[in-house]
C-alpha cells in the first residue's frame, strides 16, 4: 500500500498518525490542491511548509513548564513574566512568533482558568496546538457560567474561599496560567520542578502535580 | 401563504458562552499529516499578508453550526483558508476546481493523490 | 492609583464578524488594563484595513453577568473588548 512518507518523525519520535490509507476525502483533495497552487504561485515552498510543521511540532507544553518552573524559582523572572509575558518568554529563548501573551498567576486565594467562547484561541506558539476538549462546544459554552463545575470534571475542586477568575480569550491576547507551586518542593531546582507542570495546569483546568504523585 | 415572522435575535451560533451543554469530552486525537499541512498553510498564507486570522474566523462562522457539528476542525479550516485565498485573488475558483479534479484522478487515498 | 473605570458593553446585535461575546453585551465591568491599539478585527475579517483601537481588558463579576443568584457571585470573568463597544458607566449594583 502506498504511503506518504514525510521526511521525519514528529519531535516526540512518534510517526505522524496515518492519514493515507483511507479513501481520499473532498477536504484532503482541497488541501492538496491549495498547497500545490500556493507553491506554484510562489506564495510558499514545500520546504517552508515542512519547516512550519516542524516549528509547530516543536512547541509543546514542555516550553510552558520551563517558563513556569523558572517563575517559581526566579523572582525577577516572575515579575518580568507578569509584566509582559511575550518579552519574558522571548528573552528566555522561545520563538513565540507575533503572539501577545499574558501570564496569570494562581495564588492561595485566586484560581485562573482560560477559555475562548468565540472560537478556540490558545497560546499555541508557546504550548503547541490545543487539546480537543478546549475546542469543544461544552468547554466553550460552560466555562464562563459554571467554571467550578467544569473544573470539577477535570478533578479540580476549589474551596469556596478561592476566587475563580475566568479569562475569555476574545481578541488579541493569549494567556498562560502560572499554577501555584506545590508544597513539599522546597529546594527543588527549576529542571526538577518542570516535571510537576502539566498542560492543563497552564490552562487552569488542572493544578501542578504534587511531589508524591509526580 | 404567508411566512411566520422571523424570530432571529441576532445571536450567532458560534457565540456560545453561557449556553447549556453536556460534560466536556475527554477523547483526544493526534493530528495527521494532512491536518498539520492545513495548519501550516494557514500560518504561512496569513504571515505573508494574504489574509488574517480574522478572515479565517469570519468564514468559519459563516459556515454555520452544521459545519461545526459535521466537519472536523481542519476540514473547516481548509474550507476557510481556500475561501480567503480566492477572495484575496491568490488563485481563481477555476484553478482550484481543475486542480482538485486532477488530484482526484491520481488515486483513491491521500497517499496516492499526494504527489 | 487612579479611580476604577467602569464600562458598559454596548448591547448591539449586528450581523457579521465581531469579537464581543453576546453574554457580555449590556453588562458593566471595570477596566483591568488597557492594551493596544490594535487594528479593528471587524474590518480585518473582510480584508479591509482595520482602524487601530484601544483594547480594554474588562472584568465582570459573575453576579453582573449571570444574576445575583449565581452560586459564586464574586467569581469574575475577564474579556478583551474593543473601545468602540464600550461606554463609560456607573458602578453596577454591589456584587
Amino acid at each position: 500500500m502506498p504511503h506518504d512518507h514525510h521526511d521525519h518523525l514528529s519531535p516526540s519520535g512518534h510517526p505522524y498518525r496515518a492519514d493515507d490509507d483511507h479513501p481520499l476525502t473532498y477536504w484532503q483533495q482541497m488541501e492538496i490542491a491549495v498547497r500545490e497552487l500556493l507553491i506554484e504561485k510562489g506564495v510558499t515552498t514545500a520546504a517552508e511548509i515542512n519547516a512550519q510543521i516542524d516549528a509547530m511540532d516543536a512547541r509543546t507544553p514542555a516550553n510552558g513548564a520551563a517558563v513556569v518552573a523558572r517563575a517559581w524559582t526566579d523572582p525577577a523572572f516572575r515579575d518580568a513574566l507578569l509584566k509582559d509575558a511575550s518579552i519574558a518568554t522571548r528573552d528566555m529563548g522561545f520563538d513565540i512568533g507575533p503572539m501577545k501573551l499574558i501570564a496569570l498567576e494562581n495564588t492561595a486565594d485566586i484560581h485562573n482558568v482560560v477559555v475562548c467562547t468565540l472560537c478556540s484561541c490558545y497560546p499555541r506558539n508557546l504550548l503547541g496546538l490545543p487539546p480537543d476538549w478546549y475546542k469543544s462546544r461544552a468547554y466553550r459554552s460552560r466555562t464562563v457560567k459554571e467554571p467550578r463545575k467544569v473544573l470539577a470534571e477535570f478533578g479540580v475542586d476549589l474551596l469556596d474561599t478561592t476566587q475563580v477568575r475566568v479569562h475569555d480569550s476574545t481578541a488579541d491576547m493569549r494567556y498562560v496560567v502560572i499554577p501555584a507551586r506545590p508544597a513539599g518542593t522546597d529546594g527543588w531546582d527549576a529542571d526538577r520542578l518542570t516535571t510537576l507542570v502539566t498542560r492543563d495546569s497552564m490552562i487552569g483546568t488542572g493544578l501542578a502535580k504534587t511531589p508524591d504523585i509526580a | 401563504m404567508t411566512k411566520e415572522p422571523n424570530t432571529f435575535d441576532g445571536r450567532r451560533w458560534h457565540d456560545m458562552g453561557g449556553e447549556a451543554a453536556g460534560p466536556v469530552p475527554t477523547d483526544q486525537h493526534d493530528f495527521s499529516l494532512w491536518e498539520k499541512r492545513v495548519d501550516a498553510l494557514m500560518i504561512l498564507a496569513s504571515t505573508k499578508g494574504h489574509f488574517t486570522v480574522d478572515g479565517l474566523r469570519r468564514v468559519l462562522e459563516d459556515m454555520g453550526p452544521e459545519a461545526f457539528e459535521t466537519m472536523t476542525y481542519y476540514e473547516r479550516w481548509i474550507a476557510s483558508v481556500n475561501q480567503n485565498l480566492i477572495e484575496a485573488g491568490v488563485y481563481s475558483t477555476a484553478e482550484l476546481a481543475q486542480r482538485m479534479s486532477e488530484v482526484a484522478t491520481r488515486g483513491a487515498t491521500y497517499g496516492e493523490a499526494n504527489q | 492609583m487612579s479611580a476604577t473605570q467602569f464600562m458598559r458593553v454596548r448591547a448591539d446585535m449586528p450581523p457579521g464578524h465581531v469579537r464581543t461575546p453576546i453574554y457580555l453585551r449590556g453588562k458593566t465591568g471595570w477596566v483591568e488594563r488597557t492594551l493596544g491599539p490594535f487594528p479593528n478585527p471587524e474590518a480585518l475579517a473582510y480584508g479591509l484595513e482595520g482602524e487601530a483601537l484601544p483594547l480594554m481588558r474588562v472584568r465582570f463579576t459573575m453576579a453582573e453577568v449571570w444574576g445575583a443568584d449565581t452560586p459564586h457571585p464574586d467569581d469574575t470573568i475577564d474579556a478583551e473588548i474593543y473601545a468602540h463597544w464600550l461606554e463609560p458607566a456607573e458602578a453596577p449594583h454591589a456584587p
